[in-house]
């Protein structure tokens, strides 16, 4: 490897890591937030058989699920505009991955829900809680311990998915990466090195969610030990 | 205090009961007996709304409520006075022995944590549970968590217990375990209306008996003349297959 590779390399790491931590991982912690809400709720409404609602929901998930993720960039920054609603790279971004996101992970949230028994809520009632008071304290901490590994899995998926948003303009870190590349003709090495980053940023997060994933088994090993 | 009239239920087109009419007196054990797919369970499950009867009425404390059409308050408020002990104990898994004592008290009775705990305690004790109360259910065995589940169920002081064959689930030894702390409950005083198939605990310690099939009540009684002197020739066969060489035929 050549000096000068080198130096682009070294010089262009933190330029590229950078607005990963300002803008991809703010981004995606934003977004996936907003998407844990969005799933939990569409999930307990499904699941509860609200009407109206309930198909309201399924429209929204066949929608998003539906539809590539460019797709809905694109119609959100270029097309909205079009009809007066002009919305900022960044909170398009946010506003785009929160549904997207939200959609899959109600799914996920929704299945995991149907995975505890019947036998849980109607226990819940039977010592005199309410639908809710038993959802709340009883259902869903168990189906969130389920459904763990898989929104773990989704959260991982989302931090590369964050690279589209350089299609609207989000100075996130592929397009930074794309703008040295332009600047000093080195592709290869580049996009490579904005790869690694970005297995950096996932290898992270594996390591989080092994750890959650032992926490949640240990909690029950130390009441094993204190007993 | 409880009594049940004419209470009909059909799932799809099939009826599981047919108009079956019970009572139960203050400080009565009544056990239901019958075959499987009679309805016992059914009947009890209707009883505490955990099913929707197509009708019947059911006067419990003096107040009359039609099964098909309770509001959801009265549900509710019914359910306070009233514990269910299931075949296959239904404890919540995400919550140590203690806390499923203590859940009930604490959310939907409004009882001071510190109360709750002392009530909770006390009744994990009564079932022999005292030393496991930081333990999840996945680390009790099955007789375990049954007296847990009893445990949560008489810590509020309930009028009536429910037991949907509470046995069922259970080897001979820990079905013991489980008779054993029923048996307290019965001697105390506790009322309670029992599903099940252990003919040893229906002769010895109910006072009554139910004996139902195909959604009917084909017999019922004291217990002692029941065992002793079955009138239906259907009860003396089930009597005489369930407990052969026990019966006077």
């Amino acid at each position: 490897m050549n000096e000068r590779l080198l130096g682009i390399l070294t010089d262009s790491f933190w330029k590229i890591l950078l607005p990963g931590l300002t803008v991809t991982i703010p981004l995606t912690a934003i977004a996936f937030t907003f998407a844990m809400l969005i799933a939990v709720a569409a999930a307990l409404i499904q699941f509860a058989g609200v009407r109206g609602l309930r198909q309201l929901c399924r429209f929204y998930i066949w929608v998003f699920r539906g539809t590539p993720l460019l797709v809905q960039l694109f119609v959100v920054f270029y097309g909205m505009p079009r009809v007066g609603i002009t919305i900022d790279p960044f909170p398009a971004a946010v506003i785009v991955f929160s549904l997207n996101e939200g959609a899959y992970c109600a799914e996920i949230v929704r299945a995991a829900l149907e995975s505890v028994p019947a036998g849980q809520l109607e226990a819940g009632y039977c010592v005199g809680m309410s639908y809710l008071q038993t959802m709340r304290r009883i259902i869903l901490p168990q189906a969130m311990r389920t459904a763990f590994p898989s929104l773990s899995n989704s959260l991982i998926a989302m931090v590369k998915d964050t690279s589209l948003a350089a299609n609207i303009t989000v100075t996130e870190m592929f397009m930074v990466t794309q703008r040295i590349v332009a600047r000093t003709y080195e592709p290869l090495a580049l996009y490579i090195e904005v790869g690694l980053i970005y297995l950096l940023f996932s290898t992270a997060l594996t390591r989080l969610q092994s750890a959650g994933e032992k926490k949640l088994r240990l909690e029950q090993a130390v009441q094993d030990a204190a007993n | 205090m409880l009594q049940i009239e004419k209470i009909e239920k059909s799932f799809g087109g099939t009826k599981v009961l047919r108009g079956v009419s019970l009572r139960v007196e203050q400080g009565d054990v009544v056990a239901i007996l019958g075959p499987s797919g009679s309805g016992k369970t059914t009947l009890l499950r209707c009883v505490n709304f955990l099913e929707t009867a197509d009708g019947g009425v059911m006067i419990f404390d003096g107040e009359t409520f039609h099964l098909a059409h309770t509001s959801r308050r009265d549900i509710a408020r019914l359910r306070k006075k009233t514990a269910f002990v299931f075949q296959d104990y239904n404890l919540f898994r995400n919550k140590t022995a203690l806390q499923n004592v203590t859940e009930g008290l604490v959310v939907t009775r409004r009882i001071p944590k510190d109360q709750a705990l002392a009530a909770a305690r006390r009744a994990l004790e009564k079932v022999g549970m005292a030393g496991r109360e930081g333990h999840y259910p996945h680390q009790l065995s099955g007789g375990q968590q049954q007296r847990v589940a009893i445990a949560r169920a008489i810590a509020a002081g309930p009028e009536i217990i429910f037991f949907d064959e509470p046995t069922s689930a259970l080897d001979p030894e820990l079905t013991g375990e489980v008779l054993a702390v029923m048996r307290q409950l019965a001697d105390e005083g506790m009322t309670m209306l029992v599903v099940t198939h252990e003919m040893g605990f229906a002769r010895t310690v109910s006072n009554r008996v139910v004996f139902m099939e195909d959604g009917a009540v084909v017999e019922e009684g004291p217990s002692q003349s029941f065992f002793q002197n079955p009138q239906k020739a259907r009860t003396r066969a089930f009597l005489q297959i369930s407990e052969p060489g026990k019966i006077n035929v």
